[in-house]
């Protein structure tokens, strides 16, 4: 560690630069894919409300698969910034406190049950509720005064419990196929979703986000320990409350209308936290535009790559993000030399 | 103008800490928090500091309750330095003292004038405007220790609460800080301070407030309150007492167990 700290970039030119990025790779994605697309044409037609064929390709397979990449990424790289920035722990993620898994298995049992194969929307319409559901099971375990320790306990046993009760669903399933249907899904994909997708999880994510950033300055104090927090004005039942919807609404939809994407959360923001100087609260937004970056590139990557089937995106970005955490365990041991 | 304590009973986990412990603090006044490990003398500056909410009793910030006054206000009036000493170890001096004017500041408004120009003074007032630009992982213990009541010197704020702001520190800076902590009392800051050296405490403390076992045992004048019965009785030590250019100090010498044994 050189002795100075990095004073980081100004928020205001980071988060430029860091939206700008954000929508060039959602164009990019917009651009790249398995038939060719005059994408001018396309975009022309769509904004004349011409169903022509470019325009029908770019409004229901083009649109939502990059407005969802952009979202479901924004939502695991805020809210893993936000769990760091909590527990105050940099190995948090946004499956730490359990809504990741309570999501998927919620998606499970609408699998399971064949309501999926009825309702298009069932799926994350069951990844939701699971997600909702432990939140509120999560509530009730913390109670007001619960501390990090608590949470982070009450968050493993969700976990393994949701893990669990998916891995009883894989046993139970009637018939190898459904099997490994489900397997497949957890993986994570942005393939053949919708604008009606879109249009379920982005007020959730919105809600989500604006109770994450509301805590900015409260996650800056936390810095310093709960007792000086709570000194310098800040209520840490409250902080914690909003942190915990926030993260469930933004990543249990993020989940339930793709499957896990793994390592998003953990890995953007110690990218990114130098460029912020090391400040929890400033960090919230920008992790969110590199968590949007990531996905967007890793989804891009999967399409571009000569595998068919396509890759899955929940390996890919597990696949980019652990040689991060490789390089990061070599600093640590650097730093602690 | 006082935070007054009245009748404070606290119990943690089912085990009595606090037992009807009276206390008071002035604007322009050390208050030395003395005792024993385990008397409670944390827990009794958590409950001034509001961090921490009674069985029994209250207390009353100049008037008015820490409810009525609300989470902002208070936190303007009272700065609470934390024993542990927590930092998130990447970030830079200057950043960190500067998390000490967040009760003066709008939610995501930028620092303005008035905050940088409280948190320099708070780096020059604890000899650190040296390493502003270091990052707090890079600092000694002592160092860190310093950097973090900048921190809370730069709330500006009534009251300070310090608990054992010389763990760490070198001679030097021990007598550093007590000096400082007088000197902003005397500018009218009321200071609470948990202190271990009965020496330093009986110096540079005008009042001190001794704990034993959760109770308040004595409270007055260094020089009445650190007599010989109650440092056998509270401490279990026997202390030397000189004076030196007209100022008298006491000096702990030997526990009493030894002398008794066999």
């Amino acid at each position: 560690m050189t002795p100075d700290a990095s004073p980081g970039i100004r928020p205001a030119p980071l988060l430029g630069l860091l939206a700008f990025a954000t929508l060039a790779m959602t164009a990019i994605s917009m651009a790249v894919g398995y038939a060719p697309l005059a994408l001018g044409l396309a975009v022309t037609d769509l904004l004349a409300g011409q169903k022509s064929l470019p325009a029908l390709v770019l409004y229901e397979l083009r649109l939502p698969r990059a407005l969802l990449g952009a979202l479901v990424g924004f939502s695991l790289g805020m809210a893993g910034a936000a769990m760091q920035g909590l527990l105050r722990n940099p190995l948090a993620e946004p499956g730490v406190i359990g809504i990741s898994s309570a999501a998927a298995f919620g998606a499970v049992l609408v699998f399971y049950s064949g309501l999926s194969a009825s309702l298009a929307l069932a799926l994350p319409l069951g990844g939701i509720a699971g997600a909702l559901l432990a939140t509120v099971i999560l509530f009730i375990l913390l109670g007001r005064g619960a501390s990090t320790t608590t949470l982070i306990l009450a968050g493993v046993a969700l976990n393994s419990f949701a893990g669990a009760a998916t891995a009883l669903a894989l046993n139970l399933a009637p018939n190898p196929y459904a099997a490994l249907e489900i397997v497949f899904w957890l993986m994570g994909s942005l393939v053949d979703r919708s604008m009606n997708h879109v249009a379920l999880v982005l007020p959730l994510m919105l809600l989500g986000w604006a109770l994450i950033v509301s805590t900015a300055p409260a996650l800056d104090a936390l810095s310093l320990g709960e007792d000086t927090a709570a000194s310098l004005g800040f209520d840490l039942a409250w902080l914690r409350a909003r942190l915990i919807g926030g993260a469930a609404l933004a990543v249990g939809s993020a989940v339930a209308v793709t499957g896990a994407i793994g390592f998003v959360g953990l890995v953007v923001p110690h990218l990114l936290r130098p460029l912020v100087g090391h400040r929890p609260g400033r960090l919230l937004i920008a992790s969110g535009f590199g968590g949007a970056i990531l996905v967007l590139a890793a989804d891009i990557g999967v399409r571009l790559m000569p595998v068919r089937p396509e890759l899955k995106l929940g390996v890919v970005t597990a696949l980019i993000g652990a040689p991060f955490l490789f390089a990061l365990v070599q600093r640590l041991r650097r730093e602690a030399l | 103008m006082a935070i007054t304590a009245s009748r404070i009973t606290v119990s943690l986990g089912g085990k009595p800490i606090l037992h009807d412990v009276d206390a008071q603090i002035r604007p322009g006044e050390v208050l030395g928090l003395i005792g024993p490990n385990g008397a409670g003398k944390t827990t009794l500056l958590r409950v001034l500091a509001a961090l921490l909410t009674p069985d029994c009793g209250g207390v009353d910030y100049d008037g008015a309750s820490a409810r009525a006054l609300g989470r902002a206000a208070l936190a303007r009036r009272i700065a609470f330095l934390a024993q542990g000493g927590e930092a998130q170890g990447a970030l830079s001096v200057e950043a960190l003292v500067g998390l000490g004017r967040l009760p003066h500041r709008r939610p995501f408004a930028e620092a303005g004038e008035v905050d940088r120009q409280a948190v320099t003074r708070a780096l020059a007032l604890c000899d650190v405007t040296g390493f502003a630009a270091r990052a707090v992982g890079t600092l000694s213990g002592g160092e860190r220790r310093r950097v973090l009541l900048a921190r809370a010197l730069a709330v500006e704020a009534s009251y300070l609460l310090a608990d054992e702001p010389l763990a760490g520190l070198d001679p030097q800076h021990q007598l550093d800080t007590l000096q400082l902590l007088r000197r902003i009392s005397r500018e009218g800051t009321g200071v609470v301070v948990v202190l271990h050296d009965l020496t330093l405490a009986g110096r540079f403390c005008d009042r001190l407030l001794l704990l034993d076992h959760g109770r308040r045992v004595a409270d007055g004048a260094p020089a009445d309150v650190l007599d010989d019965d109650r440092l056998a009785q509270v401490f279990g030590i026997h202390a030397l007492r000189s004076s030196q250019a007209g100022e008298s100090f006491l000096l702990p010498w030997r526990t009493l167990n030894n002398e008794n044994a066999p």
